[in-house]
């Protein structure tokens, strides 16, 4: 990261979308030595170095991605900090939350550390999220208090799921202890060995071997179960697909335990019958689901349920996706299509107002790790700010993307709603 | 890209007339009789799983046309190295061959290799997915002893979760608007398997399976892919076996298919096997001329 902006900016002309704040209107905002001075009606605000036309835009808290794979350190191949921070840029992400499934795992301080240097190019800021056992093996756990000085914002086995309760058990004590979120990618993998698709129709017509939604919901559902009984424990579940598993969190929060989780746009937007046959651009863990699960995850994110929408942005090469289907590896991009796969179908398409979409970008991301200062356009917040037109409409190209990968579906849809600026620390990073 | 011209990468996308198109030309050819239409062409067949009958009919077929045939299996060639996929169909069509014949033990690896390559490609039968060769010759097999699909029951007895030949057969005999009965234990004919194509209803009871059928069809019990399922062989023997008087719950002239290789004692004994019901031989038999058909298809000759 470059070091803040000293001179002032003002952004003006624009509607401002809070929901930290509880702020939806016509407002301006100041920006000054990396920090948010002031937002206040229009034309109240004078003397900026620099102005900042908003017009017919919406200004909003830096959009926050819980979940990213920048493939660093060892797969730079795929992406790299500098290309897939580029893209976060694109996306409207300020910062981004780093997994950990790297080469080597991140599981220690230093590695936390070295993601966090400046030699790694990051344009937006990158938040580790570090291993929560060694190696990811779900046997040992790693040292969580030099993790959390190391500033990693929470642990996780992204991938590899841990499935031994006991270790489970451990991690969330220790985790409690810290106030420090334990993410889980919810998967039996015992249940799902061979598999690469949604298990229904689709993947018996297509002779594909199907993960059922019991493979997920049944790892939340003893995730939530632990989480009630351990004092402070805090559980993030991660990209949940199935309207079992939300269930499972729906119960968990109604008990008040810190239950967090997210969804994907890909979960959102595409079901199993929306693949194209045998493209592995449609590849990835947790698969899409049922036209049923897509519905509740449509309710649960308009009813509170669902914290955060996070991309699982997840690059590979076209040599390890251009192949059989079923030894394709899992994971698609995310962040360039985030915003607007979530206007075009859950604001345009469900009419979900643009207030609550905007939370699940900023304050909803922000409460899930704690990122003080994120999330949110209050007074003394970090500046990091993002603006876009929600009506625009616009074609994805994925060759056009920043990322170094071009693994999506969505090459060639027209979306609506563009991120215009993203705003990093006072500084323009994009637009 | 789409698939070149003359593919043929499974039944489910298969127009009904063009499946009679390619049945009416597969009754003109006889292995017996060559016809030189491919003379001079070139054939791969790019075989990544064993096989001994689609392997050496499409061989023969070929050969009875005329054309050259090259064979490449993984095992003792490039692939066995490490080459991808896409590597070796590039590979095949820079080598000089028009039309690969490829078996795969991957669903839609014949559709990935159709979509990038030139040439036509023939699905030799892909994982768990489709045999669309298998299901041709199959209802060539049928024609020949019923004359028409018109008010005709399949029932297909064994493990069809595993099976792309029932697959392939589904989606055949539904287009022609035959009633399809699925039967056998839920870990390996799952309730979903109904869905599959218009028509098409599962049973656990062999009798309710076998009342009234024209066809019977039974399928090889795979126990090289009941990986970590719970199957009792001699309980499904017990419930599911093809015996002489389970078979006289059908009609009288109902015929018994089974696309091979077959387990005597397993899925049927050896009096049903070899019964004047039996229709298991000339299946194979008649591999050839639908295959013959399938390739002069693949290379524009079929008129």
């Amino acid at each position: 990261m470059k070091t803040h902006d000293k001179s002032s900016l003002l952004i003006a002309g624009g509607h401002v979308i809070d929901p930290a704040g509880r702020i939806d209107a016509p407002m301006d905002v100041l920006l000054k030595d990396g920090r948010v001075v002031e937002v206040a009606p229009p034309r109240k605000i004078k003397g900026a170095d620099r102005r900042l036309d908003a017009r017919g835009l919406v200004v909003t808290p830096g959009f926050i991605d819980l979940h990213v794979h920048l493939r660093e350190p060892g797969q730079q191949y795929k992406e790299t900090i500098a290309t897939g921070t580029a893209a976060a840029a694109a996306g409207g992400f300020t910062s981004v939350c780093t997994m950990p499934n790297t080469a080597p795992v991140v599981d220690s301080a230093d590695w936390v550390s070295w993601l966090r240097q400046a030699e790694r190019g990051a344009v937006v800021n990158v938040f580790p999220i570090a291993a929560a056992t060694r190696g990811s093996k779900g046997a040992v756990l790693t040292d969580f208090g030099a993790l959390q000085t190391a500033e990693a914002v929470a642990v996780t086995d992204d991938g590899k799921p841990i499935l031994d309760d006991r270790v489970m058990r451990e991690a969330l004590i220790l985790g409690g202890e810290l106030n420090f979120p334990v993410v889980q990618h919810a998967e039996d993998t015992r249940m799902t060995e061979h598999c690469s698709m949604n298990a229904g129709a689709r993947s018996f017509r297509l002779g594909l071997r199907g993960m059922t939604t019991a493979a997920e919901a049944s790892i939340v559902e003893r995730d939530v179960q632990l989480v009630t009984t351990i004092p402070n424990a805090r559980l993030h579940v991660a990209h949940v697909s199935t309207g079992d598993a939300l269930k499972a969190v729906r119960r968990g929060k109604r008990a008040r335990s810190r239950i967090t989780c997210e969804v994907t746009p890909h979960h959102f937007t595409l079901i199993d019958e929306d693949m194209r046959e045998y493209d592995s651009n449609y590849k990835m863990n947790p698969p899409l689901r049922s036209a049923a699960d897509r519905e509740a995850i449509l309710v649960a994110l308009a009813d509170g349920t669902v914290d955060a929408i996070a991309t699982d942005h997840a690059p590979h090469a076209a040599h390890e996706k251009e192949m059989e289907f079923e030894r394709a590896a899992f994971g698609i991009m995310g962040l360039e299509t985030a915003l607007g796969l979530a206007i075009t179908r859950l604001h345009v398409g469900k009419r979900i107002p643009l207030a609550r979409i905007v939370e699940l970008f900023t304050a909803g991301p922000a409460r899930c790790f704690d990122l003080r200062g994120r999330g949110t356009l209050g007074r003394g917040a970090v500046a990091d700010v993002t603006i876009f037109d929600p009506k625009k409409k616009w074609t994805f190209e994925a060759a056009k993307s920043r990322s170094k990968s071009r693994n999506t579906p969505f090459d060639g849809w027209q979306l609506t709603g563009k991120v215009v600026a993203t705003i990093v620390s006072g500084t323009v990073v994009y637009g | 890209m789409n698939a070149a011209r003359g593919s043929l990468l499974g039944i489910e996308h298969l127009e009904a007339a063009e499946i009679l198109r390619i049945l009416k030309f597969a009754r003109r050819m006889n292995p017996d009789r060559p016809r030189p239409l491919l003379r001079g062409r070139r054939v791969m067949l790019l075989f990544y799983e064993a096989s001994t009958r689609t392997r050496g009919s499409f061989e023969l077929a070929a050969k009875a046309m005329g054309a050259h045939t090259v064979l490449i299996q993984a095992m003792g060639s490039s692939i066995e190295k490490g080459e991808s996929l896409l590597d070796t169909g590039y590979t095949a069509q820079a080598v000089g061959a028009e039309v690969i014949v490829i078996r795969h033990p991957n669903a839609g690896a014949p559709q990935v290799m159709a979509e990038h390559i030139g040439v036509p490609v023939i699905n030799a039968g892909d994982g768990l997915h489709e045999h669309p060769s298998q299901a041709l010759l199959d209802a060539y097999t049928i024609l020949k002893s019923k004359k028409s699909f018109k008010g005709l029951q399949v029932s297909i007895i064994g493990d069809i979760f595993h099976s792309r030949v029932a697959r392939s057969a589904c989606h055949l005999l539904s287009k022609f608007g035959v009633k399809i009965i699925l039967c056998g234990p839920p870990e390996l004919v799952p309730d979903i398997a109904a869905t599959i194509a218009p028509g098409v209803r599962v049973t656990r009871h062999i009798e309710d399976a076998l009342r009234g059928t024209d066809v019977v069809m039974l399928l090889r019990v795979q126990k090289e892919r009941l990986v970590g399922m719970k199957i009792d062989l001699p309980e499904y023997i017990a419930r599911y076996q093809m015996t002489p008087a389970r078979l006289k719950t059908a009609k009288k002239d109902a015929i018994v298919m089974h696309p091979g290789p077959i387990i005597r004692g397993l899925e049927l004994t050896s009096e049903v096997a070899d019964g004047a019901q039996a229709r298991i031989l000339d299946e194979v038999h008649n591999g050839v001329p639908t295959r013959m058909a399938i390739l002069a298809r693949a290379l524009g000759k079929m008129r």
